[in-house]
């Protein structure tokens, strides 16, 4: 099979060498896309001066992909560090980009990047060794020279990257990419790039960006979810200091999730907010104004307790649990949790007749172009989204009702505005991370060993809310980490069920395995209590033999390979002293998950101070095949866990009225300083092509937790935020 | 609206707003120092925080016209060239990951510093633990303060 061509070169005076190619071309689902009208989203720069920049669209949210990126890049073009640096690429006609998310963005480019690069480096070496006269096989690559070696001639990369561009590229089939054990760079914990900006307040993320003759807004939206506007009187807003517009938006395009509101548009924020504020508004309050938690939950009771569609069907469960020797049954409960990225959400868009601009902090700027395309009615050519830092994307910056209602707002007051989220909408006006449930039912024989595991999971699908419902797959974002369960039990079964909902609600971190996480390897506990054993010899007996795993979701995807997870388990184990003494008082807990290709296992160490939990340790192992920068992964599991235990421990959403209750971080707590525990990552040594890492270390930690609470009360966790009078 | 003289970062700038203004929104919108961030608006996060006479101050619920003769430095004026202390020992830690709270970390830590040179575990947690990073680099802060009080800032 031919393979096809995705690393082109370009010459561009003044440029140097261009090489551009597919970022993640080799993707399963990139394949699939129809054809591109220009085939690159990424180029390789190489300048006169011997500087080798990435352009690129993927954003930075703080997982420090810039500095993953560019390891890559340098390793295998063959310069010093210093020398690379990122393009943040701005999307406009020209090209089709990436979005950024489900940690894709090293796993996904891993090799495509280095293909391109090695593209690079191969072409300056042919390029300095037709100049000398010598043949290629003399020629090195070596810090940014390439090196006659029988003369120790040496010509920079900066003085070759012109000539370079004038030739065509090599023939793939002789590109040949660095030995692993040539990396220099690669499996670095190389400072990150964008740290020297982020210190000294010169880093620039949405909401700082500065247009001449800007406006700024804040939209009054409809408090209940799917409501709409009745009517509004703009009087006082209008007359309140600085306020030069109230305009009236109207619901985005379909699918955007754009609910429309009355903007009021100022010449300060904080003008605009104080305008809002003036502002006498009536709603609709729509079909879903009856919804409350406890409607939900009647729902997920309701749909758990009969069959629904099975995505995993081994052997006969309903047998196997009828003949039990022991039946365990337990149900597992989720709320909405909300993303809440310390940067609010904001959009600064500048429409014009003929053109927009947009500066964002988005995870994903083609939907965003696309979307303003449809709401001003310009071609792409037309459009330029520029992407800035993100004080934090967490899966909500995937989303881009936001950035309509900066479109919009621009649109209808004809000059360039910042539509600015408070913390109050926010918290309000969210797409959360559905709330959900688990009614598990397994059997074990007379020896403990588990022989059946039911699984009816009902949750309120992300899929179903914007896709074609003749064409909906309500499961496709909510049963991983659920329906691909790594232990060996011979009759299995998993069913899922969507419940009706009207709160929005889209991916976040780690998406369904952070429910699936907690119910899985806290039931899993539960069974190996039942069965009196140790759950870590619990665990490792169901995983003994190596299998690999495949999910319904991904059926041609990468399976899970239960040796790895074992692997990941046993390190953490080892590492925490499992099974060794601890102080009264205190207790251990384990749990592991395999998501985004990679596995992750964790050990809890955690007390109760005044009948609450306390967390006072985190052991983390984890398997993403080769590290790129293993400090940078350190710090994704760090983040990892303590996003997790705010919602293991902390806040949460809950709706009243159609609404949401909270809306400030007094009434949605999250982790703070006081009450980190030391959190240790270990990474499992690794050749194996990357896999993700800004989300893998989530799944895991409230089960791990939850299951400590046990071991220390005999009381289990199974419904989260965990409160004191569930351990009481 | 009305006219107020504010020193910040050591320079004099006039604006002229209403007297309740935050300073927050002063400092950004008005001054264009977007290094000082809005995170909650309500004296929950710390991101807005900033120094009134080197004491470390919520500028979200700080109106302008309480700011009086009061010396204003925001993460812009913490130092000329990122060299302090603390600034080189959130590199050496390697502390931000969005980075969007970590303007309000170093200014509230620059005033314990100043005022607990030596400080304990427990005197971080009081000084630092109302402020959030959604991003969970709370593990990284605390060494980083230490690591400035100890002065071992600087590359790693
Ligand atoms: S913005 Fe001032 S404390 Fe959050
Ligand atoms: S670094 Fe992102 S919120 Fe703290």
């Amino acid at each position: 099979m031919k393979r096809r061509s995705f690393v082109q070169a370009s010459a561009t005076v003044g440029l140097g060498l261009v090489v551009g190619f597919r970022f993640e071309a080799l993707l399963a689902q990139e394949a699939a896309k129809p054809a591109l009208p220009n085939p690159f989203d990424a180029w390789i720069r190489i300048d006169a001066a011997g500087d080798v920049t990435l352009v690129c669209g993927k954003s930075e949210m703080g997982q420090g992909i810039h500095t993953a990126l560019t390891q890559i890049l340098a390793d295998e073009v063959e310069v010093d560090w210093a020398r690379v640096r990122v393009e943040q690429a701005p999307t406009n006609g020209a090209f089709y980009d990436h979005g950024t998310g489900g940690s894709s963005s090293v796993r996904g480019s891993y090799k495509t990047l280095r293909q391109a690069a090695a593209t690079a480096r191969t072409q300056l070496v042919a390029t300095a060794a037709e100049q000398w006269k010598a043949p290629v096989s003399e020629c090195r690559a070596e810090r940014g020279e390439i090196v006659h070696a029988p003369t120790g001639r040496r010509l920079g990369y900066g003085a070759l990257a012109a000539p370079a561009a004038l030739r065509p590229l090599p023939d793939p089939a002789t590109v040949v990419l660095k030995d692993a054990k040539d990396f220099r760079i690669i499996g670095q914990s190389i400072p990150r790039n964008d740290i020297p900006a982020k210190i000294d307040g010169s880093a620039r993320f949405g909401l700082d960006v500065r247009v001449p003759g800007m406006l700024f807004a804040v939209i009054a939206r409809c408090p209940t979810f799917g409501g709409a506007l009745k009517s509004f009187d703009a009087a006082k807003a209008k007359a309140s200091p600085g306020v030069v517009a109230v305009v009236e938006v109207p619901p985005g395009p379909k699918g955007s999730f754009a609910p429309g509101g009355v903007a009021v548009v100022a010449k300060s924020t904080w003008q605009a907010i104080q305008g809002r504020n003036a502002l006498a508004v009536q709603w609709n309050p729509g079909p879903h104004a009856a919804e409350s938690d406890a409607t939900l939950r009647k729902s997920f009771e309701q749909l758990t307790s009969a069959p629904a569609t099975a995505f995993r069907s081994d052997g006969d469960a309903a047998a196997a649990l009828a003949s039990a020797a022991v039946k365990v049954e337990a149900t597992y409960e989720l709320p909405f949790q909300a993303h809440a990225s310390m940067e609010p959400l904001n959009a600064t868009v500048d429409v014009r007749a003929d053109r927009a601009e947009a500066w964002l902090a988005t995870q994903d700027p083609k939907w965003a172009q696309d979307l303003i395309m449809e709401v001003t009615g310009l071609k792409a050519e037309a459009v330029t989204v520029h992407t800035t830092y993100m004080g934090g994307g967490f899966g909500r910056r995937a989303s881009a009702d936001y950035i309509v209602e900066g479109a919009q707002v621009s649109q209808l007051v004809k000059a360039p505005v910042q539509v600015v989220w408070t913390r109050e909408d926010d918290m309000q006006h969210g797409s959360y991370r559905p709330a959900a449930m688990h009614r598990f039912s397994a059997a074990l024989d007379a020896a403990g060993k588990p022989v059946a595991w039911l699984d009816r999971m009902s949750s309120v699908s992300i899929s179903r809310q914007w896709d074609d419902p003749a064409k909906v797959k309500p499961w496709a974002s909510e049963i991983d980490g659920a329906v691909n369960l790594p232990y060996a039990i011979p009759n299995l079964r998993m069913e899922y069920a969507d419940a009706p909902s009207g709160v929005p609600r889209m991916w976040w971190r780690s998406v369904e395995h952070s429910i699936n996480g907690f119910a899985v390897e806290s039931f899993v506990d539960e069974l190996a209590a039942a069965a009196r054993v140790d759950p870590l010899a619990f665990r490792l007996a169901l995983l003994a033999e190596p299998r690999l795993v495949k999910s319904p979701n991904d059926p041609d995807g990468t399976p899970l390979d239960t040796k790895r997870l074992k692997a990941c388990l046993e390190l953490a184990a080892s590492k925490a002293g499992w099974g060794e003494p601890l102080p009264a008082g205190r207790a251990r807990g384990l749990a592991c998950h395999f998501s985004f290709l990679s596995y992750a296992a964790q050990v809890a160490e955690v007390s109760l101070v005044n009948g609450a939990p306390r967390v006072h340790r985190i052991v983390a192992a984890v398997d993403c095949g080769r590290a790129i920068n293993p400090d940078g992964v350190a710090a994704q599991v760090e983040s990892s866990v303590v996003y997790a235990l705010s919602a293991a421990l902390k806040g949460s959403i809950s709706i009243a009225k159609g609404a949401v209750e909270q809306s400030n971080f007094h009434d949605f707590e999250v982790l703070r300083l006081p009450e980190m525990p030391r959190v240790e990552v270990h990474i499992v040594a690794s050749d194996t092509v990357p896999t993700g890492i800004g989300e893998p270390g989530l799944p895991p930690v409230a089960s791990a937790v939850g299951n400590a609470l046990f071991a220390l009360t005999g009381k289990r966790v199974r419904r989260l935020p965990i409160r004191a009078s569930d351990l009481a | 609206m009305a006219e107020f003289t504010l020193v910040v970062n050591g320079q004099p700038h006039k604006v002229d707003v209403a007297g309740g203004t935050p300073l927050l929104w002063v400092l950004r919108d008005s001054l264009g120092l977007t290094g000082t961030k809005y995170g909650c608006g309500v004296a929950q996060c710390g991101a807005c925080t900033v120094h009134l006479d080197g004491e470390a101050t919520r500028s979200c619920l700080t109106s302008v016209e309480s700011v009086g003769a009061r010396k204003v430095t925001t993460i812009e004026g913490l130092s000329p060239d990122r060299s302090h202390p603390l600034q080189k020992a959130w590199v050496a830690e390697q502390v931000p990951q969005c980075g969007y709270c970590q303007s309000g970390m170093l200014m509230t830590a620059a005033q314990l510093l100043s005022q607990k040179p030596q400080p304990s575990d427990a005197d971080i947690d009081a000084s630092l633990g109302a402020h959030i990073c959604r991003c969970g680099t709370y593990q990284r802060i605390r060494s980083a303060v230490h690591r400035a009080a100890a002065d071992k800032g600087g590359a790693r």
